[in-house]
């Protein structure tokens, strides 16, 4: 044990424990001050990567999810750095720090021209999924540098001691820690205000369009925003290496967290992303005292509250011009032909006779897979006619889950009436959160739906008494007479096919009309007498109740359930479905669910690395197919039948 | 904080399916016996190396000479990553699609527990190596899952033995917030509460597993002013609580009784930071000199040439037990199986031990001692081995604590 | 406007009531009186133009009538009715239809689609979520299509419309309600002036024919002056002149604000 020289002789430090039976108050006022010095603490590093991921929207419209990742590369590039240059000498230290930070900034140029550079004009989601696969590559080339054991850094010279605040003792680097912030925000204001580059960065985050008619080298602008961005994520993961354990999931762990941050600051200020980060760090040193087992929760608590109260941030402003701003308008829609839904139908005879002739294994691959097709399809729902993009469709999947689950653990129900319930309780939650998230609108909504996502989520995994947290519900098997691998599939098959049949004849019905209007032009279809938020959010529920089905489904289908039900990985899962099957078909989330889940098991089983293979994936699918598999091969039909008369052909296609 | 890598291993994830020996497969007609071997290799890899290697030891001497019943044994590994959800998932697909003849694994308790359920289910065994909750034997405890490490309960019970010592009456708890924890807790209480009526609980603090803010915690500890700390954590949340611990003094003035600490794969990487004076359950592995564990540590050393860790006993222990059951119960058949475990007595690196038919717990023990700082390393001294046996509830409590009878 | 037809005179006789009146209407923009104590009515089956040079309050004036806007101050009355603050939808349902300046259309539906929604809407369907919605209202959508001269089209993507048709959808769509009162936001903005007008004898025939007030923007003095009954005329959100083509072609105020302005088009 080694904290350094103590700054305190031994009677100093006995007078400190003795200052403990002071009376309760002073105590109280102590610990609440210590507690903030904590938050603070815990903020800088927060506020580094949280500013560096807002410059990067502001100049880009870039919700850069790799940002935890860059900030994960800094701590590791540290770790080896600073081991290599001498970690007891203060220039080998903190030299490997700024060293770090460069790097990971070099690392943000790389990624920008090769990836992000072919998608500024995709749509947001597009973009969103884009950085997700480069999430998921550094994920593995992480690992296969430093390997999957956790890296313990050196102390920093100069700061391995503490001192005596409000009567406790407070390490010395996280008040070094605490500085940081605010020596940050400064340089920051002076670069933004007194140089060139600061104040075309501050045009660009005003007015994209201006920029460019200024004659600016607008390629090399987002460059050097990117890289700067990059930077501050670097910087925020090296000054980490003397504080926590350095490991591969402090990516996830950061991005989300700055997600709230930016959030609730505003997408693009760094005065707001400071406020923001001060702000969560605060309630996580006070929630760990106050209520130790929602800590989780509250984080997304506030971020949900803050998009609802102030939907675009404590600092930021409502975006200029319209809310779809990007990506080109929807294409016509147009019910099956006669082939296809002959296709549809073989497709569906086909899987009701599988049990006939495949081996158990296949069947259970099989059930999952339509399981997957109806949440999938739930999601298309909302996201294709509906146009609203959800981060977070995992929380009414593991609602469904849930709500199935907890009826059989608290009222002792059986399959059936548990089934029944499942939806119910996913839909009801669709209800409540969709009410808020259909206010807002692209980018805001998908961060909303992600903050309600993660509250559902850290409630399942908080809230240890009625879920059981962490350890899941165990013993969600089906009943007596659907036990069998074969009667379960067929229950499967029959409820998921109805369901998707269900959503297929609404987007075709009156309402699934209503809210494809409602999509492509809200002013209109409000001059039409359409009610948009109501329509959207009716949408928003229905979705919920069919995702809320599928998991149901899957829970009795696994006989247990877990939070990862409705962790962030399964509501992009859903999301890859749609996208590669493409979003704005009908067929499409089917295709996609059969692709994804296929392909990725698949993967799993080819290479360990399957992680790197499936992000390459999602950056290829979205830079070359960004109308995914069955948009691109209707494309191609419409340009082979070289559009002799599209217009006599639909009138055709009979129902 | 709110998702990490774990849970990105998601569904089926890297799996290496490992021949046992390169040689020829046997001519009997009948192949290998199939083990599926699932654990949380890419989340908790400084246990589970050493765990795989251990494994693959006892494998490797188990088929070098002649296998059982006249067969090889094989084993197909799979990654977890650390969720429970993607255990079931292997243990579906090692069943259904490997045609596993049992199962075996499990790193984390909620791991554990899930793979349990599944097996009692399908009625197939599960031998549990590490999830250390309780609950895997009693209060959810099974016909077809066995487990291998002492329990929560018996570390707990060996610790409290050591805790009631002490004059310490003001307790402060952390722990993970998820089974293990809450199980090592409620043990732990309950029975130093038994054994010294007038101790109180003055803060309990349960980080979720690999997210612990350590800084914020350390200093609500520090608040309630206790005068003992019984600690949970392990790995990465270990070395950030010690970290802030030792310089905010939360450890000074205070005994520590600590579970797992003394596990050279969580006390090796606190080097020169460990702590002193800590009483902890652990591995002191240099240091054991009766014959069996002296000849696994050679064996070990030669074919890795890397000390062994607890991980590699428990490992090479699990294999060694099944290769025993399989023999004891001369088929694969999951039934035989199950019955031949029950009151199976197999050696271990640590002596003798054997699965309790009444409870389906291993006699497996531990070794209890202090932390201490030798070389700028930290080691276990003062030690003492814990029989297993003698750290478990009489058959009439297990009865009531185990409905499954 | 050229001659007064016989059905106009019927529709004039028979409602000699103004379809819509709004009295002071006013609203501010952070300090800014966009529109400022704005008086004025429509009669049934009559074409009143709304000029004035860019930044005089029209479109401010407009969304205020149809509810997208809430006024400050005064009142909308619709056939006798207040509507003041409604919102567009119940605005709508009062019967009020309306044309946007930038066209705004359904571009993942054909042509008889974007009517047969409107259609859909006015009778009230809108939760059906069953039945498929191409098979309603398919004559009544066809026979609005072949008022403004888009039968041929009606298979047609929206998306893919030559602009001057995509006028005449948008004409179709707000003509699906029924309205007594069509608000038409820069009906010909981006049109070749032959399409211009046709589109506005078009709209004057059927408002003639229907009895529907209309009030239009207008950028293009030909327009206004050809199609127009009567004309109010804007400028820093305040009416300056009121009166026939005629009257407000002579007014010395509106002279005095036009002078120098590019009295024909230009962007908003």
């Amino acid at each position: 044990m080694d904290p350094g020289p103590p700054l305190r002789s031994a009677q100093d430090d006995a007078r400190f424990r003795d200052s403990h039976q002071a009376p309760h108050g002073s105590c109280m006022i102590d610990l609440i001050l210590t507690q903030t010095l904590n938050g603070l603490a815990s903020a800088s590093s927060l506020f580094l990567v949280a500013s560096g991921l807002s410059i990067i929207f502001g100049v880009t419209r870039i919700v850069n999810f790799a940002h935890g990742s860059l900030y994960m590369l800094g701590a590791y590039l540290a770790w080896t750095l600073v081991g290599r240059f001498g970690p007891a000498d203060a220039l080998g230290f903190w030299g490997g720090v700024l060293v770090a930070a460069v790097l990971t900034g070099l690392i943000g140029v790389v990624i920008e021209v090769l990836i992000l550079r072919r998608i500024y004009q995709a749509p947001e989601l597009f973009q969103l999924l884009a950085t997700f696969g480069v999430v998921l590559m550094l994920q593995d080339v992480a690992l296969g540098i430093w390997g999957a054991e956790d890296k313990i850094g050196p102390r920093a010279p100069g700061f391995k001691s503490f001192v005596v605040i409000f009567g406790n003792r407070f390490p010395t680097y996280e008040l070094f820690l605490i500085a940081v912030g605010p020596i940050v925000l400064l340089i920051l204001w002076l670069l933004f205000q007194k140089t060139r580059w600061g104040t075309l960065v501050r045009a660009a985050t005003q007015d994209r369009e201006m920029v460019g008619a200024l004659g600016v080298n607008q390629r090399l602008l987002f460059t050097s925003v990117f890289a700067f961005g990059s930077m501050l994520a670097g910087l925020g993961g090296a000054l980490q290496l003397p504080r926590e354990a350095v490991t591969l999931h402090m990516d996830l762990a950061m991005i989300s967290e700055a997600f709230v941050v930016v959030v609730v600051g505003g997408l693009g200020s760094v005065t707001g992303a400071y406020l923001a980060a001060v702000l969560i760090g605060i309630l996580h040193a006070f929630g760990i005292l106050i209520f130790p087992k929602i800590t989780l929760v509250l984080v997304f608590l506030v971020m949900a509250v803050g998009l609802v109260v102030k939907p675009y941030g404590l600092m930021g402003k409502a975006p200029v011009g319209h809310s779809r701003a990007h990506g080109p308008p929807e294409p016509l829609l147009l019910p099956a032909d006669g082939p296809t839904k002959l296709a549809g139908l073989i497709g569906l005879v086909i899987l009701a006779l599988v049990p006939l002739l495949a081996p158990d294994h296949i069947l259970l691959t099989l059930t999952e897979l339509v399981i997957f097709a109806l949440f999938a399809t739930s999601l298309h729902f909302m996201m294709g006619p509906g146009g609203m993009a959800s981060f977070g469709h995992a929380a009414y999947f593991g609602l469904g889950a849930y709500g199935a689950a907890l009826a059989v653990k608290w009222l002792g129900a059986p399959m059936e009436p548990a089934l029944l319930l499942a939806p119910f309780l996913a839909g009801i939650a669709g209800v409540v959160f969709g009410w808020f998230c259909v206010r807002l609108s692209g980018v805001y909504l998908a961060m909303l739906t992600l903050a309600f996502a993660q509250i559902a989520w850290a409630t399942a995994f908080q809230s240890v008494d009625l879920t059981g947290g962490d350890n899941g519900i165990l013993g969600v098997w089906p009943s007596a007479w659907a036990a069998s691998k074969t009667v379960y599939y067929y229950l499967t098959l029959s409820i998921c096919a109805a369901a998707i049949v269900a959503l297929r004849l609404t987007i075709f019905s009156p309402f699934g009309y209503g809210l494809r209007a409602a999509r492509d032009n809200a002013l209109r279809a409000e001059a039409i007498g359409l009610d948009v938020v109501r329509i959207q959010w009716v949408a928003f529920a229905v979705a919920a109740f069919c995702a809320g089905i599928a998991g149901g489904l899957f829970a009795f289908f696994k006989g247990s359930v877990f939070p990862t039900y409705m962790a962030i990985p399964r509501s992009v899962d859903a999301l890859l479905m749609v996208l590669l099957g493409g979003v704005q078909t009908v067929s499409g989330p089917i295709i996609g669910a059969f692709a994804y889940a296929g392909l990725s098991e698949q993967l799993m089983k080819m290479t360990m690395y399957w992680r790197f293979v499936l992000g390459l994936s999602i950056v290829l699918l979205v830079v070359l197919f960004p109308r995914g598999l069955v948009g691109t091969a209707l494309a191609l039909r419409e340009r082979w039948r070289k559009e002799p008369q599209p217009a006599v052909s639909l009138v055709e296609a009979k129902p | 904080m709110t998702i990490d890598r774990r849970s990105f291993l998601a569904g089926a994830s890297a799996s290496a399916t490992i021949l046992a020996a390169p040689g020829l497969v046997q001519a009997q007609g009948a192949g290998p016996i199939k083990v599926g071997e699932i654990n949380s290799y890419t989340a908790q890899p400084a246990f589970l190396k050493p765990y795989r290697q251990g494994w693959e030891l006892a494998l490797e001497q188990i088929n070098a000479g002649g296998g059982v019943l006249g067969r090889k044994i094989e084993t197909i590994f799979r990654d977890d990553g650390g969720k429970p959800e993607d255990a079931v998932r292997h243990a579906g697909d090692l069943i259904n699609a490997e045609k596993v003849d049992l199962l075996s694994g499990g790193f984390l308790s909620n791991v554990g527990l899930a793979i349990a359920d599944f097996a009692n289910q399908n009625k197939r065994l599960y031998v549990a190596s590490e999830p250390l909750s309780d609950a895997i034997v009693w209060a959810k405890g099974n016909r077809y899952t066995f487990r291998l490490r002492p329990s929560t309960y018996m570390q707990a019970a060996m610790l409290v033995e050591e805790a009631a010592k002490l004059p310490a009456k003001k307790w402060a708890i952390v722990a993970p917030n998820y089974e293990y924890g809450q199980s090592a807790v409620k043990w732990f209480k309950d029975l130093l509460k038994k054994a010294k009526p007038d101790v109180e609980f003055v803060a309990e603090q349960f980080p979720a597993l690999g997210r612990i803010d350590a800084g914020a915690t350390v200093q609500a500890l520090e608040a309630s002013k206790p005068d003992a700390i019984f600690n949970v954590t392990f790995g990465g949340d270990l070395t950030n609580f010690v970290r802030q611990g030792n310089t905010r003094g939360l450890f000074e003035g205070r005994t520590v009784v600590s579970m797992l600490t003394g596990e050279p794969e969580y006390l090796d990487p606190l080097g020169a930071e460990a702590p002193v004076g800590w009483i902890v359950t652990g591995y002191p592995q240099a240091d054991i000199k009766t014959p069996e564990h002296v000849k696994f540590r050679e064996a070990y050393m030669k074919k890795f040439n890397d000390y062994p860790r607890l991980g590699s006993v428990v490992g090479f222990d699990t294999m060694n037990s099944i290769g025993a059951a399989l023999t004891k119960a001369g088929s694969t058949e999951t039934e035989k199986l199950v019955d031949a475990l029950k009151g199976l007595k197999f050696p271990s690196a640590f002596g003798a031990a054997e699965y309790r038919a009444v409870d389906h717990q291993s006699t497996l023990g531990a070794y209890v001692g202090k932390t201490a700082l030798k070389d700028g390393k930290g080691v276990m001294v003062d030690w003492s081995y814990r029989d297993g046996a003698k750290y478990l509830p009489s058959d009439a409590e297990v009865k009531v604590l185990r409905p499954a009878g | 406007m050229s001659a007064v037809s016989p059905a106009q005179i019927t529709a004039a006789v028979a409602a000699s009531e103004p379809v819509l009146v709004v009295r002071d209407l006013a609203k501010s923009f952070g300090g800014v009186r966009a529109v400022d104590g704005v008086s004025f009515s429509v009669l049934p089956g009559t074409m009143l133009a709304l000029i004035g040079p860019n930044g005089a309050g029209k479109t401010t004036c407009f969304n205020m009538l149809n509810g997208q806007l809430r006024p400050d101050g005064g009142e909308v009355l619709l056939a006798g009715r207040p509507i003041t603050g409604m919102k567009p939808r119940a605005v709508w349902r009062m019967g009020v239809g309306r044309t946007f300046q930038i066209t705004a259309t359904f571009t993942s539906m054909t042509v008889r689609e974007s009517v047969q929604m409107a259609l859909i809407s006015h009778a009230g369907e809108i939760w059906s979520p069953f039945g498929r919605a191409r098979d309603r209202h398919r004559e009544a959508a066809d026979a609005l299509l072949a008022q403004v001269g888009m039968a041929a089209q009606a298979e047609r993507a929206c998306g893919v419309l030559a602009y001057g048709d995509l006028k005449r959808v948008e004409l179709a769509v707000a003509l699906a309600n029924q309205p007594r009162l069509l608000l038409m936001d820069e009906p010909t903005a981006g049109m070749a002036p032959r399409e211009r007008i046709e589109l506005m004898a078009l709209t004057a025939d059927i408002a003639a024919a229907k009895g529907i007030a209309v009030l239009f923007t207008e950028h293009d003095m030909d327009v206004v002056f050809t199609h127009s009954d009567s004309v109010i005329v804007l400028d820093r959100g305040r009416l300056i002149a009121h009166g026939t083509a005629q009257e407000v072609r002579q007014d010395p105020n509106v002279r005095a604000v036009y002078l120098g302005t590019g009295a024909t088009s230009g962007g908003h």
